[in-house]
């Protein structure tokens, strides 16, 4: 099992230093604005603020470009459509469609954002190992339910899959081939089905497990992050870059 | 004979659209005392312990832990804490990211500070011998490894009797070997369940066996000897 989806979680640099809550803070306070922007310069700078981030947190760039690759799979999708569909003034013909200004604005603007908002994403929240998540979201209130299915989910996961490949294999033991009939689709069923029942009847079991050994309902942590002068800094910068860019998007819609 | 540490009185179970499992059984369990329960598959063994440690409510009968009876959920919750159950598989029992947080999730339940919680978890570790896997991930573990953290992970609670349901299930020889090993350092009361003659005979002191919902109190002894017949794989006497 060589996939833990978590390369980016072990690095060594000011952001890795930076306690997870710190981080989980930062995320929120510099996506979410991100993700209202409507003008074009405003998204550019926040896209200039994300690339920044992912080099102040020295992620692997190979890594970094797989994946913005597959979020600019969906963008792509989106300029195959929204250009032609937006109503405006036209801009391009291609045969008999039409491409609109105000559909190329807005493809640009979601593709600037998405970017940015990936980029922050990887590291801020993609440098917490998954083991530090839940004890960060515990520690920032966030409800115990989140906290609790995050945990699980990722433990179990991979369990899930164990037994989606066993059963996967006696099926190929017994000669199935998959093929666009409805043998296939009924087996493909049955699996899932079969993955749902023994999901279920796992959690079962982990509760019943979990009740023996006291659990009621609380999570206590070993974990407890330390905080620095480093992590009121960078919440604090990124306050700073927030308005910032705030401020220019206010600029330009003349407000300011 | 010393006190009862667990007691089941006339308990009937029935899982619906199965028929009954358990038809008005007798269970008790001293303390000290190591006990050995064998039976075929089927025969409720698992639906017992899962009723004694408060899991499954049975339709009639009572249970009885530590001379106190079993009333509600609340009882169960404090008799739980002094009792260490391992599971049978251990993926259903492990679920930390961490080995560490693992053994000390039931000294934190008990409500032991961090601290002591580690240092708990840290001698609960050292005694099955795999000192130094704080921070392994469960998941990754042999099938032996996790085995033997399960056990940690109710050692910790210090607890006052074990019981182990199929603790050999799927071990290797050395791995059953360590796990006797382990055990043969433990002085509490303990029930084991297993199919195996040979690990019953090293980790118990009595057998029990049951059969169509019931205790039979078959006071075999096991004995070595080399032989071929129907019932080579079930504890017998000739």
């Amino acid at each position: 099992m060589a996939f833990t989806g978590e390369q980016f979680a072990f690095g060594d640099s000011f952001i890795h230093r930076l306690s997870p809550p710190t981080r989980l803070i930062c995320a929120a306070l510099f996506t979410i604005p991100c993700a209202l922007l409507q003008g074009l310069e405003s998204a550019s700078v926040a896209l200039i603020a994300g690339i920044l981030f992912v080099f102040t947190a020295r992620l692997p760039m190979r890594d970094v470009l797989q994946r913005l690759l597959a979020v600019n799979v969906f963008t792509l999708f989106l300029w195959l459509f929204i250009p032609f569909s937006t109503p405006g003034i036209p801009a391009q013909t291609f045969g008999p469609l039409t491409a609109t200004h105000e559909g190329i604005r807005l493809a640009l603007l979601i593709t600037l954002k998405t970017n940015a908002i990936v980029c922050a994403v990887m590291t801020l929240m993609g440098t917490i190992s998954v083991q530090d998540l839940g004890p960060a979201l515990q520690q920032l209130k966030m409800p115990e339910k989140i906290c609790h299915i995050l945990l699980f989910t990722y433990r179990y996961i991979f369990v899930i899959h164990q037994e989606y490949t066993t059963m996967r294999r006696a099926m190929a033991a017994r000669g199935f081939k998959p093929k666009t009939n409805s043998h296939t689709y009924r087996s493909y069923a049955w699996l899932v089905g079969m993955l749902l029942v023994k999901s279920w009847d796992r959690a079962e079991r982990v509760h019943g497990a979990m009740r023996c050994r006291g659990f009621r309902g609380r999570f206590y942590t070993l974990t407890t992050f330390s905080t620095s002068s480093n992590d009121t800094f960078f919440i604090f910068e990124c306050l700073t870059l927030t308005t910032g860019i705030l401020c220019i998007e206010f600029f330009w819609k003349g407000l300011l | 004979m010393s006190t009862a540490v667990i007691k089941l009185k006339n308990i009937t179970y029935a899982f619906p659209n199965r028929g009954t499992t358990l038809k008005g059984l007798d269970f008790h369990l001293h303390t000290g005392e190591k006990l050995g329960l064998f039976g075929p598959n089927g025969a409720g063994k698992t639906t017992m312990l899962h009723i004694l440690m408060g899991l499954l409510t049975p339709q009639q009968g009572d249970v009885i832990l530590f001379g106190k009876s079993m009333a509600d959920g609340d009882d169960f919750d404090q008799a739980r804490l002094k009792i260490g159950f391992l599971f049978q598989h251990s993926d259903d029992q492990l679920f930390c990211p961490t080995v560490l947080d693992d053994v000390a999730f039931g000294p934190l339940n008990q409500g032991l500070a961090k601290d002591a919680a580690k240092e708990r978890a840290a001698q609960a570790l050292e005694t099955v011998g795999l000192a130094g896997f704080e921070d392994r991930v469960p998941y990754r573990l042999s099938g032996g490894e996790k085995k033997l953290v399960a056990l940690a992970t109710i050692l910790a609670m210090r607890p006052e009797v074990l019981i182990l349901d199929e603790p050999t299930t799927g071990l290797s020889p050395e791995a059953k070997s360590r796990l006797i090993e382990i055990l043969g350092n433990l002085d509490m009361a303990r029930l084991v369940v297993s199919h195996e003659p040979d690990f019953l005979a090293a980790t118990t002191d009595r057998l029990i066996a049951m059969r169509d919902g019931q205790i039979r109190a078959g006071e075999l002894k096991p004995h070595t000897h080399t032989h071929v017949h129907e019932e080579g794989d079930v504890p017998h006497q000739h």
